[in-house]
């Protein structure tokens, strides 16, 4: 019924503005066109200079209401590159902008038709061409020269000291592995991929690199101030990890892996210090349109201290124990311990004393 | 000269019918005049037609999902009345139907609207009147052109019927998403049609394109040299060979996906297990990243074929209005060159972070921001042109004027995205959006609009109501700086596009009011646009009569044909060419027909 209302509403002022219009055009019939002519273009000369005047102030007020609302601080040292890249774009283009849109505008306003004037015959001029073709090549050559600076420094190779986490995408979901003990990945084959056997990866069981894998979903540990290198892959179509606090992000292409690497600067719980807010969490989005469940596709990236991480690596157990339970090496003694809290934890008075900590 | 005399001497006869037919003695039907007509004309008023009927729908695709998007949590029970209960069940759009609508905006407005209805409709009505000519160089396939835009067009909307939906991966159509139907619902029929739709819209913009082209260089009258053509037949030349030569390229990768999906070869495909089946394909050694270069190495210069027409039609309006020449006639040729070179060399620059080789990378980077250069020196041209004219704000001087405001806001954003170190963080977020609606989107629409508003007493031989533009110009100009000015702090913030709600997500929660803001002010925007269409076609039967042949006081050839111009155009002969089109202010007169020979004294430009 309200939809109605509103339709009709709607309607109304179509036919109120419809008839206004009419009228004004009679009137401007009536008065001459001339007169009418010169009306019109005195009204919309002022509303030139008017929206040059409000815009630049919606621009500033603009800027106000949601500047708090942007990113702050980088939370990895690559973003800090980034950020300084975007200020020398910000500016340079900003000065640009307001430069070009004040003279747009009150060239409109000022040079409106009047009686008096004569247009001003000037085809061109060679000197004002060569110079807005240099001083824009000059400004880019700047803007190259920064960002190609960045971009090598950024997507260069990762320190060797750098962590290894394998990053795969899945339609709707993120599935992280660690190396083991070895501190390498063992190999995988997609057709050996089974969520039933609980295999999401398609680790090949054969390859003893691969029994010592640690597989996680949803939530990837790193260690803060270590250089940390992510190796994507996707399952099934194209994701995208993005990391926006770390200023990072890379597709997940089926059958193409990728990488990137970054140093985070602040552990998860400073950076709940830090923005006052105790709900913070690093969040992955997913950034390439994946199917229905694109938006929902959420993971977390908790960084945490070099102990915090060898303690919650230490709780974990490879994938290859958690389908072959019987091959555990912690668990000779073959207890029926598939439950999880018995499970999971090798070192429970660590475990207990972290839990306190984080109380 | 001496049809110029007549045409003059007697303005009310070039009215009546019987004279303008005087060289095509064939009697014309209905069909043969309305619906398979060869005529130019009236082929480029059926683009623009088809065009408007495409922007309504697409743009009221933008609407409801602006309505989820700004309202996530309210339940429209009319949605459900009207969309049925799989696609907006409890009167809230299903993540699908949101996918689905997101896609076809994109793909309705960029291929439908504003490259067939901007170039098929200024392209066919504009080039034979301002060369000269009295039809294209081939009438008939240029009628072929336009069955082949309502083929595609019929087989696109049959899409949004079909029971599993259409399309739903993005304008983009990124395979695998696109080419595995148990990935996506919208990847199952909806995707073939969507296919096909694209096949022939290829083929369509082929056909205008070679005769656009074909017509441009060989058909131009006595006189006409390429350095006196208007700068809106430059930019439809540069337009016409850019579309010729990349969407080849896109047809390409279309077929390579269609063999994906149904003959079971591995083009894009590799590596895959599908969660929903729970099987492994048996698909290897593909690369899905082949498909983006395909992709964009049409889609790049597609956003080029959309705004050199609006560029073009904008310095013709913009000198006419001023009253002066446009400043830089060669320079504006010579940018719209680069430009068009320039737009088959940047296409990596929307795979920054696909894993492309970083050295590649690098060099894109380059080539992008070269681009810059030309874009700059055609806004500075423009400025000039304004300064120290005597500018009458008619509804299409407006809209010329808007358009250059859209075209530096939205530039200007372009040297971020541009730059892939930025890139990294903007990739794929609303700043993404903002930047190519605002310089892409909007400033295409201000073109076209500049280009009816303006040339539609030539259409019709009648005005639209002036009124009725200005409201409908400023709210539109000013609507969609609200709506797209405030997303690029969303942006900043790295919130992504295409998602249906932001609600769950702790980085990208705190934009709620703003969402509910653009929202609103889209659906405001929205509706006026229903206003201009109402004006257009009311204008059409009831419009205020034009009865000067040269309404606008303007030097180019199309304002030298009668008022209601039949087939061929002149009724006697094609006038010869002594000038460029640009004679304004010159020697004291406020202009000089391009008819008009030198005087003896006179230096030409």
């Amino acid at each position: 019924m309200s939809t109605i209302f509103l339709l009709l509403i709607l309607l109304f002022g179509f036919l109120i503005t419809f008839q206004i219009a009419k009228a004004s055009e009679y009137v401007g019939v009536l008065k001459g066109e001339k007169k009418n002519f010169e009306q019109h273009n005195r009204i919309n000369g002022f509303l030139m200079i008017a929206f040059l005047v409000l815009g630049l102030i919606g621009v500033y007020w603009c800027n106000e209401l949601f500047r708090g609302k942007i990113l702050g601080e980088s939370a990895s040292k690559h973003g800090e590159q980034i950020d300084k890249m975007m200020y020398i774009t910000i500016v340079i283009t900003g000065v640009v902008f307001i430069i070009t849109q004040v003279l747009l505008f009150w060239f409109a306003y000022k040079f409106q038709y009047s009686e008096k004037r004569k247009a001003f015959y000037f085809p061109h001029d060679n000197r004002l061409e060569v110079i807005w073709t240099v001083v824009p090549a000059i400004t880019l050559t700047v803007l190259v020269g920064f960002g190609l600076f960045y971009w090598f420094r950024i997507t260069g190779e990762a320190p060797s000291d750098a962590m290894q986490v394998e990053v795969t995408g899945k339609q709707f979901g993120w599935i992280f592995r660690y190396p083991g003990k070895d501190n390498t990945f063992g190999k995988k084959y997609y057709q050996n991929i089974s969520d039933k056997d609980n295999n999401s990866l398609g680790l090949i069981w054969e390859d003893p690199y691969a029994q010592d894998d640690l597989v996680v979903g949803n939530e990837m540990y790193i260690v803060k101030d270590q250089p940390v290198k992510l190796i994507i892959n996707s399952r099934d179509v194209i994701h995208d990890v993005g990391l926006v606090y770390f200023r990072q992000k890379m597709d997940a292409v089926p059958g193409t892996p990728t990488t990137l690497w970054f140093i985070p600067k602040f552990t998860t719980d400073e950076m709940k210090k830090k923005l006052n807010n105790p709900d913070f969490e690093y969040e992955i989005s997913c950034d390439q349109m994946c199917g229905r469940g694109h938006y929902t596709m959420r993971g977390i990236i908790k960084v945490v201290t070099k102990d915090e991480f060898i303690l919650w690596k230490a709780k974990q157990k490879p994938n290859y124990v958690q389908v072959f339970p019987d091959k555990d090496p912690a668990a000779p003694a073959k207890a029926a311990d598939s439950t999880k809290t018995a499970s999971v934890v090798a070192d429970p008075a660590a475990a207990a004393k972290l839990m306190a900590q984080k109380n | 000269m001496s049809n110029e005399a007549a045409l003059h001497g007697h303005p009310e006869v070039v009215t009546t019918h019987d004279v303008h037919h005087d060289d095509h003695h064939h009697k014309q039907s209905f069909i043969t005049k309305y619906v398979f007509s060869q005529d130019h004309k009236m082929i480029a008023k059926q683009f623009l037609i088809t065009g408007m009927v495409w922007a309504i729908l697409g743009g009221l695709m933008s609407v409801l999902f602006r309505l989820q998007l700004g309202y996530p949590d309210t339940k429209f029970a009319f949605l459900e009345d009207l969309l049925g209960s799989k696609w907006a069940k409890g009167g809230q759009i299903q993540p699908e139907f949101y996918y689905a609508l997101v896609t076809m905006h994109g793909t309705v407005l960029v291929f439908f609207v504003l490259t067939g209805g901007l170039s098929g409709t200024f392209a066919n009505y504009l080039i034979p009147l301002q060369i000269g000519a009295r039809d294209m160089a081939s009438p008939f396939l240029n009628m072929l052109s336009y069955w082949f835009f309502w083929l595609a067009s019929i087989v696109m909307l049959s899409s949004l019927f079909v029971e599993t939906g259409p399309a739903s991966g993005g304008w983009t159509s990124y395979p695998p998403l696109s080419a595995l139907g148990d990935a996506s619902e919208g990847s199952k029929t909806g995707m073939d049609l969507w296919i096909v739709a694209m096949a022939l819209f290829v083929v369509s913009s082929l056909l205008g394109g070679l005769n656009y082209i074909t017509t441009i260089l060989t058909m131009r009258t006595k006189g006409m040299s390429m350095t006196r053509l208007p700068l809106t037949m430059w930019a439809l030349l540069f337009t016409a060979i850019l579309g010729v030569l990349s969407f080849p390229v896109l047809l390409s990768g279309f077929i390579l996906l269609l063999f994906d999906r149904h003959a079971g070869t591995s083009f894009y495909l590799s590596d895959i297990f599908i969660a929903s089946t729970q099987k492994a394909l048996p698909n290897e050694g593909g690369s899905a990243i082949l498909y983006q270069h395909l992709f964009w190495f049409l889609g790049h210069p597609e956003v080029y074929i959309i705004i050199l027409p609006a560029m073009g039609l904008v310095s013709e309006v913009m000198s006419i209005n001023a009253r002066k020449p446009i400043f830089g006639y060669m320079a504006m040729v010579g940018s719209m060159f680069a430009i068009a070179v320039l737009a088959f060399l940047v296409w990596a620059h929307h795979m920054f972070v696909t894993g492309l080789n970083p050295f590649l990378g690098s060099v894109f980077v380059l080539l992008t921001l070269l681009i810059a250069i030309p874009s700059a020196i055609k806004v500075f041209n423009w400025l000039t042109t304004l300064w120290k004219g005597n500018i009458r704000f008619t509804p299409a001087m407006l809209f010329a004027i808007g358009f250059v405001s859209m075209f530096i806001s939205g530039g200007l954003t372009g040297i971020f995205l541009g730059n892939s170190t930025l890139d990294i963080q903007l990739h794929d977020t609303y700043f993404v959006i903002a930047h190519f609606h605002i310089v892409m989107g909007v400033s295409g629409m201000l073109g076209m609009f500049c280009g009816i508003y303006h040339w539609f007493p030539k259409m019709y031989g009648r005005y639209m109501n002036n009124t009725l533009a200005y409201i409908h110009f400023w709210i539109t100009f000013i609507g969609a700086y609200l709506i797209f000015w405030p997303m690029h702090y969303e942006g900043l913030a790295g919130m992504p596009r295409r998602y249906l709600d932001y609600s769950n997500w702790l980085s990208f929660n705190q934009f709620g009011d703003l969402n509910r803001f653009i929202s609103t002010v889209a659906m405001v925007v929205f509706a006026i646009q229903l206003l201009f269409v109402f004006n257009f076609f009311y204008s059409i039967f009831k419009g205020r009569k034009v009865i000067s042949q040269n309404p606008w006081q303007a030097t180019t050839l199309e304002w030298t044909t009668p008022i209601h111009a039949g087939h061929g155009n002149w009724p006697g002969e094609i006038p010869e060419v002594h000038r460029w089109p640009y004679d304004y202010a010159k020697d004291g007169r406020d202009f000089i027909p391009q008819t008009e020979p030198l005087g003896s004294n006179e230096g030409s430009h």
